[in-house]
């Protein structure tokens, strides 16, 4: 078995797809029943973290921004470790995650151990 | 109480309090001392008591015989040359202070839980010893349990004091720093000697029961100590409490289980209800949310016996949050099980066909009732399947049973 770290990332810039406290509270469900359920097949690895909106770009000049680093709008929400015995189903796994229901995307990356 | 139930009685109660106080004495390399001389004054009791009858205070008569004998091995052996002669003079022997006192006694059990319990030892010799100093089980009992034979049992504790010895294991507490972490696997031991009791197949319903009741009053020892009375301590005992409250409904006169949903809630336990919710409020302080306080929080919503949302969903949500923290296939199905009930029976086969645990029983059997209603065929075919897995009896009737009502539909 291999593990992949699914990076789960939402629009976070426009205004009109902000959830409101209540949209928030109303996605705990889907989303502890999600990892509830990967954790039953045995292919959860880490409960991962959420990231907080704020964030700094540290650059090479030493130059410090505000705000998480996004190319695009989309920005990083949160993260979790899944092991399964290819990136295909890693990505097959990732289909049900409420993250999808609300417009973001998973990002599926195979982990390579240090050597 | 009558004298061929007190030796027995007596047995279970002091035969572990005065070994902890010998043992500690003597230093854990002269365990099967300590372990002798208990033996020979229970032998002693029974000879003499039968003979002259009982001694005003049974209890005190033992201490005595037993610290006399523990100081006639010591003036004999001296094995405290290199121990502690350069402390006490041979002479003092006789004055020698063994402290059978209520708060050595307790100090002496509490060290030894946590010596029993060294990592040096593999959970399984960890819990065979508990089950023999501790809880004053003989081999053929511990064999019983296990579903071994005596001489598996016998060597198993062998080897486990061998360890304990040239590893030089102390009979103390832990330093604080490092309490915390050996408490998980006194805990983890605790939890397993439970079990063994609760989820044992072995039919003898009583010797089941005790290792449930020591399981707990050692844990209760743990609670009552300041430096050990930790929440995931509490958390343990109020699952422990939860689970007992329903031992004298889940099994038949034959000893065969019943099943949750055929339980006569009459039967159930209130007081120990009472005592988990108790145990269950003060394991809730700290940061640390243990496996075991979600455990008893599932086992806590499951003394309502009446099927409502919220406790399904508070189930699900907690067996999710257990999966978490570790997988295991039982919980793995159960958590299935809760989710057809707070979800709907739809989602619930979706998510059972993920788990691929073929080869178990439960799972055939979980899927069967979640088709029923849905394919009729399906679920024969699943119980079906269940019923060449399974093996004890009780659960083949349940299965016969289920395929003959559905065929009769």
């Amino acid at each position: 078995m291999k593990e992949f770290l699914l990076i789960f990332r939402r629009d976070a810039v426009s205004n009109e797809n902000q959830l409101s406290p209540e949209q928030m509270q109303s996605m705990m469900k889907p989303w502890q029943d999600w990892m509830g359920s990967l954790a039953a097949q045995n292919k959860l690895v880490s409960s991962g973290n959420r990231l907080a909106d704020e964030g700094r770009v540290v650059k090479s000049n030493h130059v410090v921004i505000n705000g998480p680093y996004v190319e695009t709008k989309e920005a990083i929400g949160g993260y979790i470790i899944i092991k399964a015995n290819s990136i295909d189903e890693a990505a097959e796994l990732s289909k049900n995650c409420p993250i999808l229901f609300v417009e973001g995307n998973v990002e599926v990356r195979e982990l390579v151990p240090m050597d | 109480m009558q004298k061929d139930e007190l030796i027995p009685h007596l047995f279970r109660t002091e035969y572990r309090k005065i070994i902890s106080v010998l043992c500690k004495l003597f230093g854990v390399e002269h365990i099967e001392i300590a372990e002798d001389i208990v033996s020979d004054t229970f032998l002693m009791a029974s000879e003499t008591w039968g003979l002259k009858g009982l001694p005003k205070n049974p209890t005190a008569w033992l201490y005595t015989v037993s610290k006399n004998k523990a100081i006639d091995f010591l003036r004999r052996e001296r094995i405290f040359q290199d121990k502690i002669v350069s402390e006490i003079h041979q002479e003092k022997i006789t004055e020698m202070e063994i402290d059978l006192s209520k708060e050595n006694i307790n100090d002496s059990q509490l060290q030894m839980m946590f010596t029993i319990c060294h990592p040096c030892n593999s959970t399984e010799a960890q819990i065979g010893l508990s089950l023999s100093i501790l809880c004053g089980f003989g081999v053929e009992e511990i064999a019983d349990a296990f579903l071994t034979n005596k001489e598996t049992i016998y060597k198993r504790l062998a080897r486990a004091k061998e360890k304990l010895r040239t590893e030089k294991v102390k009979i103390e507490l832990p330093v604080q720093s490092e309490i915390s972490e050996r408490l998980e696997t006194v805990l983890t031991t605790l939890y397993l000697l439970f079990s063994e009791g609760y989820y044992s197949s072995s039919k003898n319903t009583g010797l089941r029961k005790d290792l449930c009741l020591e399981a707990m009053r050692l844990n209760l020892m743990l609670v009552e100590n300041s430096q050990t009375d930790t929440p995931s301590a509490n958390a343990l005992l109020s699952l422990m409490c939860f689970h007992s409250s329903r031992f004298e409904a889940r099994t038949d006169k034959n000893g065969e289980i019943i099943l949750y949903e055929e339980q006569d809630e009459n039967l159930w336990d209130k007081k120990l209800v009472e005592k988990g919710e108790h145990y269950l409020n003060r394991s809730s302080t700290g940061i640390n949310l243990s496996k075991y306080h979600l455990e008893a929080a599932i086992a806590y919503w499951h003394t309502k016996k009446v099927d409502t949302t919220e406790k399904w969903e508070n189930i699900l949500q907690l067996y999710n949050k257990l999966l978490q923290i570790e997988y295991s296939p039982i919980a793995a199905l159960n958590r299935t099980y809760a989710l057809s009930k707070a979800n709907g029976k739809k989602d619930a086969i979706i998510e059972a066909e993920k788990l691929k645990l073929e080869d178990n029983h439960l799972y055939h059997s979980l899927l069967g009732n979640l088709y029923i209603g849905i394919d009729q065929q399906k679920a024969i075919e699943h119980f079906s399947q269940a019923l060449l897995l399974v093996k004890s009896g009780a659960d083949r009737n349940v299965l016969i049973n289920n395929i003959s009502r559905l065929n009769a539909k």
